[in-house]
């Protein structure tokens, strides 16, 4: 039978992938934000895993709010890029070090 | 049978995102997100949690993925230059990962937790309605947390306005206004002059 320390550790297991993806992809800008989102996919797991077995509503309206705030970070986060891309020609991280001096 | 599904839904969800953070093409990138997506509002179904499963694959799938998906094919980005680094990059990351991953699973496993106080949610009965109770909870208790959830998705349009909003300076374009206030002596001016003896 599934026990809450199940869910537990998926969401452990994802967070570390989204770490491992914002490591080994440090240059591209689109999929550090990917793995920001997978992040806060496997939080929302524990939140609804916690929220389901004890039985306790909260929990969940915690991952509606992470949810609003999550699609706001995503659109600025998207339109800063965007910008970004039109005066520099590029999404590299490396070439975003103008304020290095 | 909610163990089988779990762990379908489970080795799906860990396949997608590893196939996330290891794809070449940032597009693919996108799509294995929607995978991930997908296979954790069906987790989330298995615990019963049906308004916010439905909201993950309508929100997320429908419209962030759609948002990251159209800003991918608008760039014109050089992936060879973006993946420098991968391979140099991969030892820290798996290294990293491995050791949270490993701690994390030493702390959540099951001797921690009194799971017996914490078995398997019940099955709801058929009148039972999880949107409903959430939205009780979500317009009483956290009634000021729902309000303030409104503006900051305001500041988040008007933020993703004014970022992209521009004028160019390149472009000709017509002022409709000022096409129709002038008149015809500022376009044309008839002169008189003598006629030349032919």
């Amino acid at each position: 039978m599934i026990q809450l320390s199940d869910y537990l550790i998926l969401g452990a297991i994802m967070f570390c992938i989204s770490v491992a993806g914002i490591f080994i992809n440090r240059k591209n800008v689109i999929l550090l934000l990917m793995a920001i989102e997978l992040m806060l996919l496997s939080v929302n797991i524990n939140f609804v895993a916690f929220s389901s077995f004890s039985g306790d509503l909260s929990g969940q309206v915690f991952v509606f709010f992470i949810l609003t705030v999550a699609a706001a970070e995503a659109a600025i986060g998207l339109a800063i890029l965007v910008v970004l891309f039109r005066k520099r020609g590029t999404i590299n991280v490396t070439d975003i070090d103008s304020l290095k001096g | 049978m909610i163990g089988v599904l779990f762990y379908v839904f489970a080795a799906v969800l860990i396949v997608a995102g590893l196939r996330v953070i290891t794809t070449r093409n940032p597009v693919h990138a996108a799509l294995y997100l929607v995978l991930a997506f997908v296979a954790c509002s069906g987790l989330w179904l298995l615990l019963q949690a049906e308004f916010l499963a439905v909201v993950l694959v309508l929100v997320y799938v429908g419209a962030v993925m759609v948002l990251f998906l159209f800003v991918v094919m608008m760039l014109d980005i050089n992936l060879v230059e973006l993946r420098e680094g991968f391979i140099r990059y991969l030892p820290i990351g798996l290294l990293v990962a491995l050791l949270i991953a490993g701690q994390l699973i030493v702390v959540l496993g099951g001797e921690r937790f009194d799971l017996d106080a914490f078995p398997f949610p019940a099955a709801h009965g058929a009148a039972f309605s999880n949107t409903k109770a959430l939205g009780e909870l979500l317009f009483t208790r956290y009634i000021y947390p729902f309000e303030i959830a409104s503006m900051v998705l305001l500041v988040a349009i008007i933020a993703a306005i004014a970022l992209n909003l521009r004028r160019r300076r390149d472009v000709k374009k017509q002022d409709p206004a000022a096409q129709v206030k002038v008149l015809a002596r500022d376009r044309i001016r008839i002169v008189k002059m003598p006629g030349s003896p032919e």
